[in-house]
Parts: C-alpha cells; structure tokens; sequence
C-alpha cells in the first residue's frame, strides 16, 4: 500500500471511528467492561455465528476407524487422500535408522516427549526426533500469552478442572483433564529448574485471567511465553545431546506384523529419497491443522501445520475424537494485511484491552472463552454491521489496546507485551496510541488422535501428545492450555513410550496398512487424486501453477 | 491464499538475481510466493518467533546491506532479496544443575566474547532491535541479569553471529544468560512449592474423583456456581 494515504499506520477514512473509540475511552475505563454472558447466552451466540456451527462447513468420513465422524471438509479431504508413496514399492529390508523412540514432530510435545523417554531410561542415542523443517519451527514456540498452572493459595486444580470441562461444553474427556490439571503446578516447576524466566514482581508470580478462567493463574515471560518456555526445553535436549533430524518429515507410519507401530518411511526434502527407521515405540507430536485452513480462514500457525499425524496415524488404525470443532482466536490481525490472521495475543485483554465496534462501544465481555468471543466479534461484524472495514474487503474491530497503560501506567505495554508492540511498529502503528484491528483467525485444533491419560492412542506401540491428540479441550479449548497440554501430554507420551520400548519386539515392518486403506477408498468409491500427508501448503498463485513444469531437474 | 487479497499497486523486487513483478504490501515471503518460490527451507512460524526467515537486502542505489524478517517485513519496490539459509553456530553444552552461576561463568564457557570489539555490527543486523552489543559488554562484566534483560526477546534468527567479524555467537551465549539467571537468580515462589506438597499428599484427590464421576448437569451446575475472582485493575474499575 502507498505509504502517503496512511495515517498513523491506518487509512485516513478509518481515522473518524479512532477518534470516536478514544472520546468514549474515560467513559468505558470508568465503568468497566460488560458483564459475562449466562451459559444460555453463550450457546445462542456461538448458535447464530461460529464457524463450527455452520453444517454445510462439514460432512461424515467415509472410511476407517472413525468413519460416521463428523469433521470440517479440509479434514476429510486430506484423510480421504492417497498416501504420498507407493506402499508397494518401498523396501523395507533396508532399515536405516534403528531406534527405540522414534518421535515425529520437532515441536513442544515432541521435544518434551524425547527429554522423558530418557529419563525414562532410554539412552538418547536410542531416541531419534524427525521433523519436516527446523527444530522449533513449530506452534508452541508462537504462544504468547500464557501457561495456566493452579498454583495460588485461593486457586486449586479443582477450579482449574471445572474451568476447562465448561469452556470445552462438557465434552473433554474427564481422565485427560484430571490429569492436565494435576500435572500443572509440577510442568511449572519443571519449568523452573531449567531456568525459565516466568514473570514475576518482589518474588511472586504475576498471573493473569484467561477467557472462561474463574481465577487467575496465567503464567507469563511478557508475550513470548511460548519462545522462552520452548526455547529453555530445546536448550536442554541439546544439552543432551538427543539426536534430530531435520527438513525430513514421516509421509508414513510403520506397523510390524502384530500390528504395533514400528516407525516411520521418512523424506529427505532435499534429496527427495525416502529413509526407513524402525522404532520399538513411535511417538506423535505433529501439532495441528491450522494450514488447510478450515473454511478460508486465515491462521496464526506456522507453516508446517498440516495435521500430517492425524493423517498417518488414521491410517495405521488410530481413531479420532472432537475433530469436528475448530478453534478461532478471536484477536487476528484484520490490519494491515501484510500480517493477516497473525496472533495478537490474549494477553493484551487480560491486561486491560476491550474490544470495541465502529462507534466506540464495548459489545462483549472481554474474556469469554475464546468460541463465545469470536462468535461475537462476528456478529458485531456482519449482522450488526457495526465493524469497521479494510481496504481488503475485511471487517474487524477495534481492541482499544491504549486502555492496558491507561489502567497499568504508561509503558506497561511497551514492557509486558514487547511482541506486540514490536510486531504493529513494523508496519507504523503504535498500540500504545491507537486501538488495534481484529478479527477470528483459524488458531487451534481442538480435537485429535484420541488418547488415554498416559498417552496411549488406540494402536500399541503409537503415542501422542500435543495439539495432535485429542480429547483433552473437549470443543473449545481454554488460553494457556495449550503449552500446558504439551508439556502434561508431551511428557507422559514420553514416558509411556520409554516404557514400551524397554519390553517391545519389533516383529517385521510392514505398509499393508497403507495398501489397505488405498483398497478402502476405492471400496467407499472415493475416487479422488488426492494425496496426504501434504507437508507443507502451496501458496504459489494460480498464474505460477499453470505454466509449471515441474521437476524437469 | 484467497483471503489475503492484496492492493492493486504493482512494485518490482529483485530475488537472487531475478526481477519480478508483485503487488505492494505483502510481506517478503508473501511477495516471493506470489512471484512464484515455494519455501522449503527458510519459513517457519511465519509470525516473527522463531528466526527461520533471515533475509538480507538492499535498497535500489544504497550500498548498505539490511537485515529483517522475511514474514514481518513488507516488501518495497526495488529491493534485492536473499534468503539466507539458518547457518551452523557451535554451542557450549552444560548442565544447567551443576554449573556454578558465577560471574564469570559466561566468559568460561564463549571465552570468544572477549573478542568483541564493540563495532556494534551485531546490534545493527538484528531484527527484533535487541542492543546485541550491550548485552555482550554486560556478559563480559559478569552481569548475569542484564545479560538476560537485555536479550530476552532473541528469536534465535543468528544474524548477529553471521556478522560478528569477532565470530561471537551472541544467541547461544545469551540463552545460557537466561537460563541462568532463570534457575538460580529469580527463586521458585513459596506457593508453587506448598501446591506441590498438597499434591502430592492427594489433597485434591478425593474432589476430583468426585467431579470425574459427575453427570453432565452435575457438572453444568457446579460450573454455573463459580464466582470469578476479580482482577485487581477490575476492582479499581468498580470502585
């Protein structure tokens, strides 16, 4: 965009509602935000306006062991897809990695998951991550706002349980959440001993709400969270010394001729030659979905989250469970453009910031869980028409960010939300003067490959943890459960698999399973040239795709 | 992607040699996708978190190099573009439980950092406008918690390593800082401690066995029953 037409950072003709968000800005410090909705208003809001209550977004899986589950049709695209290889012509003779953990995915829970396997007792020569790009390049890594933790005398994993069973509407399944809550203050503290650097004032923890949080036990390191925590755990399985490898991501799960996974066919994605490594336990660690997006949204993922895990783990004969939800942060940039969909942490309305329409007024409480929240940002926008539209074509509202210093004192959020700032001050505005603009963007996959409370899916020998599996968020999950999930599900899939590994027999290496599945489509008459997993998104524009050639070298 | 509809204007940036057309305000990596490179090295959270978009340019007739981040930058016209591959750094391996947090024990493990020559090159290539410099000289003083201050908001992204004409390799040297200063300068609260003990003595067992078991409506009452604790910045609303 030309430079002379903004203002400030923003197009002159959005300068009027600006000025009307800062006249009512005394006003609306003065009184407080609106009150939280009941459980009924809550239903009939996401009812009238969330994505997932849209049925022509969805349709039923044909085929395999959750065929009948209802799933967003991205979703069932890629899991009625085509392996990527032909499962004939791989030769599984020649084994070229012999592990006994194999763990797929260089994020959070994947990185977790190998530090426990060998606490575990596997030595980390014994222990191999595969990961399609860098190490770290992941979701975990982008959390912003937070890690919730009952640690606080007036707090208690009790209250922590319900919180979550209610923003999930009650679908979460009871043992994961026990345990998500149990294990917490003990992820913190683990946390602690590798030298995190949570936010802390005269000795004492500064926590925070959440959306959908009855108290307040948002665990912060300012709005990088996720890189601090990340950054610590990464930092210690290179001290010790557990082997990665990268740019080479699984396109298949191994199964042996019990039936137990047994590792994985992977791609190098330089060389394009496939390797074979043979693992006694296998560990998934894929993260989420979040570039198919689901019904054109944009997201806040990074590049590599195309649910591969999901799709692989199906196949091998895992089920899936609460994939038909979808989680829509309710603060992605909506402007500039340039950063669309990005996140825009909810940290800033626990601090202080409310959302707010064209006019200036407050049209929701500012933290309800993260589906509620969205679906009235929604509504504000297209139903009211009460939103305020880019040059784009997109509608957002305002979050009246200069609200945090007006309530905290000035430079709080320069202090406490250096991302932020940082990440609006690239493209010339600053959210300590003027409101941000946003709207939902595609965040989170709430459900997953199902597990049990140590992580076990439904095949022997294959564990999850992480945004891949499922269950534990029920339909909605809560801000701050997410580094929380990876850590609780990453290290007890860990654990779990250490343990597997030191009885498992790996009986022969088998792709029958993927040979199968090809027969089913065919069978369901499923007649498609898709094929899964899809790696990474191809964002080259259609005028590129019609004259490609191809690898010619 | 379809959503991301970009402005009409046409500008001209210059990949690897190469001259394409694209539309302004798109970000680098937008820019170079929509002029037709699939990445498959050099993208990663695609947010500004985790340093995998290193890119160097310069401006059309300005000889000075710059630096920034391929998904956060936008591109203007008559840039020229490389993408710069994440380049190996050693790290010194410790164990965080067993070093001793003196304040020397920066300069032990990168005695390298005593070459600084403080050019300031460092701080002038990073993106997330740390002053790299500074938290170099403040290691070297044995400042363990400026080191840290300093530094927090490193991406990792190495583009002051790759600068460095003294080969300090700032980023890994400023997460030891960190976890460092985590571990032994900024103690464990007292609470999380004393939650700890309580669960471990199974004090919430029986209540959470209790909610486990519970119906569906059982649940939705005992939800419907919480009272919200008050944020202190509320409270000073109301009042």
């Amino acid at each position: 965009m030309s430079k002379k037409e903004l203002i400030g950072g923003y197009p002159a003709y959005m300068r009027k509602s600006i000025e009307k968000v800062a006249a009512t800005r005394s006003k609306r410090l003065k009184e407080g935000p609106p009150s939280p909705m009941s459980p009924e208003e809550r239903e009939a809001i996401l009812e009238r306006n969330h994505p997932d209550y849209k049925p022509s977004g969805k349709r039923k899986l044909a085929i395999g062991p959750s065929a009948g589950e209802l799933v967003p049709h991205e979703v069932a695209d890629i899991i009625e897809s085509h392996p990527v290889i032909d499962p004939r012509s791989i030769d599984l003779t020649k084994v070229d990695y012999d592990v006994d953990v194999l763990v797929i995915g260089g994020g959070g829970a994947g990185t977790v998951a190998a530090i426990f396997a060998h606490d575990e007792g596997i030595p980390t020569d014994r222990i191999l991550i595969v990961t399609k790009l860098r190490h770290g390049d992941c979701n975990s890594i982008m959390a912003q706002g937070g890690i919730q933790a009952a640690d606080r005398p007036q707090d208690s994993p009790v209250m922590h349980y319900l919180d979550v069973m209610g923003g999930g509407h009650y679908a979460n399944k009871p043992e994961l959440v026990r345990a998500l809550v149990s294990d917490a203050p003990g992820i913190i503290h683990w946390h602690e001993d590798m030298g995190v650097m949570y936010d802390k004032v005269d000795g004492e923890y500064m926590e925070a709400h959440g959306g959908g949080t009855s108290r307040m036990r948002m665990h912060s390191a300012k709005d990088y969270t996720g890189k601090e925590t990340f950054n610590t755990i990464r930092d210690q399985a290179r001290n010790l010394n557990i082997p990665v490898l990268e740019f080479f991501p699984a396109v298949e799960i191994l199964l042996d001729k019990q039936g137990h996974a047994a590792g994985a066919v992977v791609y190098n994605i330089e060389t394009e030659e496939y390797r074979i490594i043979r693992a006694k336990a296998t560990v998934l660690a894929t993260g989420g979905f979040g570039r198919i997006h689901i019904q054109g949204f944009p997201t806040t993922n990074h590049y590599g989250a195309t649910a591969d895990g999901l799709v692989m783990a199906y196949r091998a004969g895992a089920n899936i469970i609460d994939m038909d939800s979808v989680q829509y942060h309710p603060t992605g940039v909506a402007f500039p453009a340039a950063i669309l969909g990005q996140l825009a942490t909810e940290k800033l309305r626990n601090q202080g910031a409310t959302p707010v329409n064209v006019d200036g007024e407050e049209f929701v409480f500012p933290l309800e869980p993260r589906d509620v929240e969205s679906a009235a940002f929604i509504e504000e926008c297209w139903v009211k028409n009460k939103g305020i539209e880019t040059p784009s074509g997109i509608r957002g509202v305002w979050l009246d960010t200069p609200m945090i210093d007006a309530i905290h004192g000035k430079g709080t959020l320069k202090k406490a939300l250096a991302a932020m700032w940082t990440m609006w001050h690239r493209h010339d505005i600053d959210i300590t003067v003027d409101p941000a603009l946003v709207y939902p963007t595609l965040h989170y996959q709430n459900g997953g490959v199902e597990i049990d409370a140590n992580g076990y899916t439904r095949v022997p020998g294959l564990f999850a943890g992480g945004e891949c599996e499922g269950g534990v968020h029920g339909k909605n999950r809560l801000m701050g459960n997410s580094q929380l999930d990876y850590n609780v599900f990453g290290r007890r899939a860990g654990i779990s698999a250490g343990q597997w590994a030191k009885k498992a027999k790996v009986d022969g290496l088998s792709l029958q399973h993927a040979i199968d599945y090809e027969q089913a489509l065919e069978k369901a008459g499923i007649d498609t040239d898709r094929k899964a997993p899809i790696i990474l998104p191809d964002y080259r524009p259609e005028s590129v795709h019609e004259r490609t050639l191809g690898h010619l070298l | 992607m379809a959503s991301k509809k970009p402005d009409k204007e046409m500008i001209h940036i210059h990949v690897m040699g190469k001259t394409y057309e694209v539309p302004a305000g798109l970000t680098i990596m937008d820019a170079m996708e929509y002029a037709g490179y699939r990445f498959t090295r050099g993208a990663g959270c695609r947010s500004g978190f985790c340093g995998a978009c290193s890119t160097v340019y310069r401006h059309e007739g300005d000889y000075r190099l710059q630096f920034a981040l391929a998904c956060q930058e936008t591109a203007q016209d008559g840039m020229y573009l490389v993408q710069l591959p994440f380049t190996p750094a050693p790290r010194a391996e410790y164990d965080i439980e067993k070093i001793n947090p003196k304040e020397n024990v920066l300069l032990q493990y990168y005695p390298e950092i005593a070459r600084c020559v403080s050019c300031n090159t460092c701080t002038k290539a990073c993106p997330q406008d740390i002053q790299v410099m500074d938290y170099i000289q403040a290691a070297l003083r044995g400042d363990i918690a400026k080191t840290a201050e300093l530094s927090f908001d490193c991406i990792q992204c190495g583009l002051c390593s790759m600068r460095c004409p003294a080969d300090i390799k700032h980023y890994h040297m400023a997460q030891m800082a960190r976890r460092i200063y985590g571990r032994y300068m900024s103690p464990v609260p007292q609470h999380l401690e004393d939650r700890l003990q309580e669960i471990a003595e199974g004090k919430f067992d029986a209540e959470l066995d209790r909610l486990v078991s519970m119906s569906r409506k059982e649940l939705e009452e005992a939800y419907a029953a919480r009272v919200r604790e008050e944020a202190p910045a509320e409270s000073e609303k109301s009042e």
